[in-house]
């Protein structure tokens, strides 16, 4: 009998064993927490929301729950993770930005499904949907248009990322030139913002970022 | 890698969608690996435990033997599964960690059994995940310990086999160190430790007073001063003794300055210093009270016996290693004493005809009640002074019994410390043993073929089929391959006892084994002559024949001798063989050296042909050191030598 939507299973290990002990009561209260543990809703419901086949979201589930047993993935767990793919730098800044688009509830966790419609939408969806999606990655504060600062922000972390030692050397300004030159391509109206449509036209009007997009054909 | 990351690499390319519209160039086209996600299950087969896992988990480390292409060389066509000889229970904590990415140790598993399976799947031991690391550490760091131990153990058992030219001083020291190296030194130490016993006997009963007979009963006198002559006798004699030992140790120490400064030494002269001074010192009223102080030392010697027990050596070991524990003791005490010590002066103070006359007086007072001895010659009166006097007592043997227990755990853990190295030297000498049957008999089932002319591959057939014993398919092909070694070398191999007697024995004269004739030779060299380099052994025979005449006399007494030798433990070896098992062969390079420096043939070495030698001599001055450098070459010549010369 499947309940509705997610089903959160805490195991209240104080009645069960009898192990409250008042002396360690903070202990007992950390084994609380760890033990929450998430379930995601079923195998069909997911492939009817996502593009993936059945095979594939097991493959997928296999492996994220081999690494997160407890179902859901924290923002230190994230950028943790993240990071190991790019040991030269410091990509935990790009990490958060992820993780809050990827985390489209806002509750501070990534679930499988999370994780999951995230990848569909990416690997795939649609080169629209695609470009959604970066959109919604660069707008920090979810208001429908991106400015310089948040623009900044993401170049700063993506730059970030490649660390000290490159060549050439990266200067101070660099990011802030990447800036510029992403809102003279965008930016149609002047008006220092991008929006969702300026943005999508802009893209679809660029050669280099169309070709780009097969780089997600066969991920997964 | 982590098994995370293979899982998340997808992830971390699709997140790659926030750079594309940055990019200011394009992106490089993906790779074109089409892996393929259809996951199968795999089946690994160890030893009959069959373990079915998901190819992807073991392609996880991909540096491994089960997750590289290493693993198809275990693949079982047949059966389809992975087929593995090794031992399933560790192959499941292996597994373990290509499921999970930590590796556990068992506890129950012997840690280099563990090891040596690691090893075989590829994988380093710096896996160890953190809960098992510390663990692991110290088991491998405790078993490399006692290998180590077990090792020099080995070497120095094996030590007092003193290479033969050791000097008498060398020799003195050992049998002082060990004295159950020989028996001369057991002797001497039973002497030694009698004469201790004998001096401290004297030294108590010379205080006894003893009644002499017939007298009156109100003069006693010690017996010292009744016998004087018996006793000086007995002293004279111990100290003579106790001093020649000192010197001889100090003779035979290898360092003379630090055994005059070891602890042992001082003892030993403190042990007879007083006699020598008494002997110097005139008797003289005013001195012999000093002197009399001296004698007091002479109760040192019972320290001597230390040398002769290891008991004693402990406790003295314990106690040093204690000193901070016993520090500890002692400062804690003083401290308590001076406290009590003048609580209860002060209390006592007003008192009339009071003991605790001082503060230090009052120390002996606190003492005695602090280690519970109470003699009752001093007792306060006062009350205040007995309640001061109750928390002195009790709060004494709280102070006193708390260091006691380190120092005896201390003292525990050292003498097991001891015994356990006792009982392992003791093993060691079984274990050695058996090792080294174990090691000879793979070599002596070779010699005892061979002596049996199991290499002749002609003529005496019948004969050689009764010598021969069955072998199995694996001794023929072990047999044959240390053949085709020696006829590689042109060295044979042989037994300790030909080999040593080669080496020790140089006595020449009275072998006239020269006029032999091959026939009578031995098998085994007869049919190593005819099949080991005919052709070279002819040319060589030819040449020898023409520089040995050369040869000047001495040399070829020690020819003849060597053929001698060479010929004669065959026989005796071929019986014995059966008898005992041999010692391991030594196929040394050098020891050929130091043979062959004693034919101190000049021109062979230039008839040498093709023999390999780097270092070949090319003319010159033959000396025996110029023999000793060409390895190679003149020991190979040695054999041929000496079997033509037997001719």
């Amino acid at each position: 009998m499947r309940g509705q939507g997610r089903k959160e299973s805490l195991s209240d290990s104080r009645d069960l064993d009898g192990s409250y002990d008042q002396l360690t009561d903070s202990v007992e209260d950390e084994f609380e927490l760890s033990t929450v543990c998430h379930r995601p809703e079923g195998l069909e419901q997911l492939q009817e929301q996502t593009k993936f086949t059945r095979k594939e979201l097991q493959v997928l589930y296999r492996g994220f729950k081999n690494e997160c047993p407890s179902g859901i993935v924290n923002e230190e767990n994230f950028k943790q993770i993240y990071s190991q793919f790019f040991p030269q730098g410091d990509s935990s800044t790009y990490a958060t930005f992820l993780f809050n688009a990827f985390d489209t509830n806002h509750d501070g966790s990534v679930s499988f499904e999370d994780f999951v419609a995230g990848l569909s939408v990416i690997l795939r969806g649609t080169v629209d949907d695609r470009l959604n999606w970066a959109f919604n990655l660069y707008d920090l504060n979810k208001d429908g248009c991106i400015t310089k600062e948040e623009m900044l922000d993401i170049m700063k972390s993506i730059y970030d990322m490649m660390g000290k030692y490159t060549y050439p050397a990266l200067r101070e300004e660099a990011p802030r030139e990447h800036v510029e030159n992403f809102f003279q391509k965008m930016d149609r109206n002047k008006d220092g913002v991008v929006t969702i449509e300026e943005f999508i036209e802009s893209c679809q009007k660029d050669e280099n970022i169309m070709r780009s997009m097969q780089l997600f054909d066969n991920v997964i | 890698m982590a098994a995370g990351l293979a899982t998340w690499l997808p992830f971390a390319r699709a997140a790659a969608v926030g750079w594309l519209p940055l990019a200011q160039q394009p992106l490089p086209p993906a790779p074109g690996v089409k892996t393929s996600r259809g996951d199968e299950v795999l089946v690994v087969n160890v030893s009959g435990r069959r373990f079915e896992t998901w190819k992807n988990t073991l392609d996880r480390y991909p540096d491994t033997l089960l997750g590289s292409s290493e693993k198809e060389f275990f693949y079982d066509a047949d059966s389809g599964e992975y087929f593995f000889d090794r031992d399933p229970d560790m192959f499941r904590h292996v597994l373990n960690f290509y499921r999970t990415g930590r590796l556990h140790c068992p506890r129950q598993e012997c840690i280099q059994a563990f090891d040596e399976e690691l090893a075989f799947y590829g994988l380093v031991p710096e896996l160890v995940g953190d809960c098992c690391l510390e663990e692991y550490r110290d088991r491998k760091k405790e078993n490399a310990e006692r290998l180590a131990e077990d090792e020099e153990a080995e070497q120095a058992g094996d030590g007092p086999a003193l290479p033969a030219g050791s000097s008498l001083r060398q020799r003195l020291w050992r049998a002082f160190e060990n004295p159950h190296t020989s028996t001369a030194a057991l002797v001497f130490y039973y002497v030694t430790g009698f004469f201790i016993a004998v001096s401290v006997i004297a030294n108590v009963v010379e205080t006894i007073p003893c009644r002499g007979a017939a007298r009156r009963s109100s003069r006693e006198q010690p017996c010292g001063e009744r016998f004087p002559q018996a006793f000086f006798c007995m002293d004279t004699a111990c100290v003579l003794i106790f001093t020649g030992e000192y010197l001889l140790r100090l003779f035979a120490a290898p360092s003379r300055c630090r055994f005059l400064r070891s602890v042992m030494s001082l003892i030993d002269v403190v042990a007879i210093l007083p006699y020598y001074i008494g002997l110097l010192v005139p008797k003289n009223d005013d001195v012999s009270g000093a002197f009399v102080t001296l004698r007091v030392f002479r109760v040192f010697r019972i320290f001597k016996f230390s040398r002769h027990s290891q008991g004693l050596r402990i406790l003295g070991y314990t106690l040093k290693s204690c000193a901070s524990e016993l520090g500890f003791l002692l400062f804690s005490l003083t401290m308590a004493i001076i406290i009590f010590a003048t609580v209860m002066f002060y209390a006592e103070k007003g008192t009339n005809k009071t003991n605790f006359t001082s503060i230090p007086a009052a120390f002996w007072y606190t003492i005695v009640t602090m280690t519970t001895l109470g003699y009752g010659d001093m007792v306060p009166s006062t009350i205040a002074g007995k309640i001061f006097g109750s928390i002195c007592s009790l709060s004494g043997v709280l102070v006193i019994a708390l260091p006691v227990p380190v120092i005896v755990s201390n003292f525990s853990r050292i003498y097991h410390q001891n015994q356990r190295a006792d009982k392992r030297r003791a093993q060691q000498k079984v274990r050695l043993a058996r090792i080294r049957l174990a090691k000879s008999g793979t070599t002596n089932a070779f010699l005892q073929y061979k002596q049996n002319g199991g290499l002749e591959d002609s003529s005496s057939g019948e004969e050689q089929a009764l010598c021969v014993r069955t072998r199995s398919a694996f001794e023929q092909q072990h047999h044959h391959l240390l053949h085709c070694l020696e006829k590689t070398t042109c060295h044979e191999f042989t037994d300790e006892l030909t080999f040593s007697q080669a080496l020790g024995a140089v006595s020449p004269g009275g072998r006239t084994s020269r006029s032999t004739s091959v026939s009578s030779q031995p098998m085994g060299h007869g049919s190593l002559l005819s099949s080991c380099c005919p052709r070279r052994a002819k040319r060589r025979a030819i040449r020898l024949a023409n520089s040995t005449a050369s040869v000047s006399r001495g040399s070829m007494q020690e020819l003849d001798m060597l053929a001698g030798l060479r010929r004669s433990p065959a026989p005796q070896s071929r019986s014995s063989l059966n008898a005992k098992p041999h010692d391991s062969l030594d196929l040394n390079c050098d020891s050929r050296d130091f043979v062959a420096a004693i034919i101190s043939i000049p021109t062979p070495p230039a008839n040498t042909p093709d023999e390999s030698q780097p270092s070949s001599p090319g003319g010159g001055s033959r000396a025996g050191s110029t023999l000793r450098n060409s390895s190679l070459g003149t020991p190979c010549l040695f054999p041929e030598t000496v079997k033509i010369s037997s001719l």
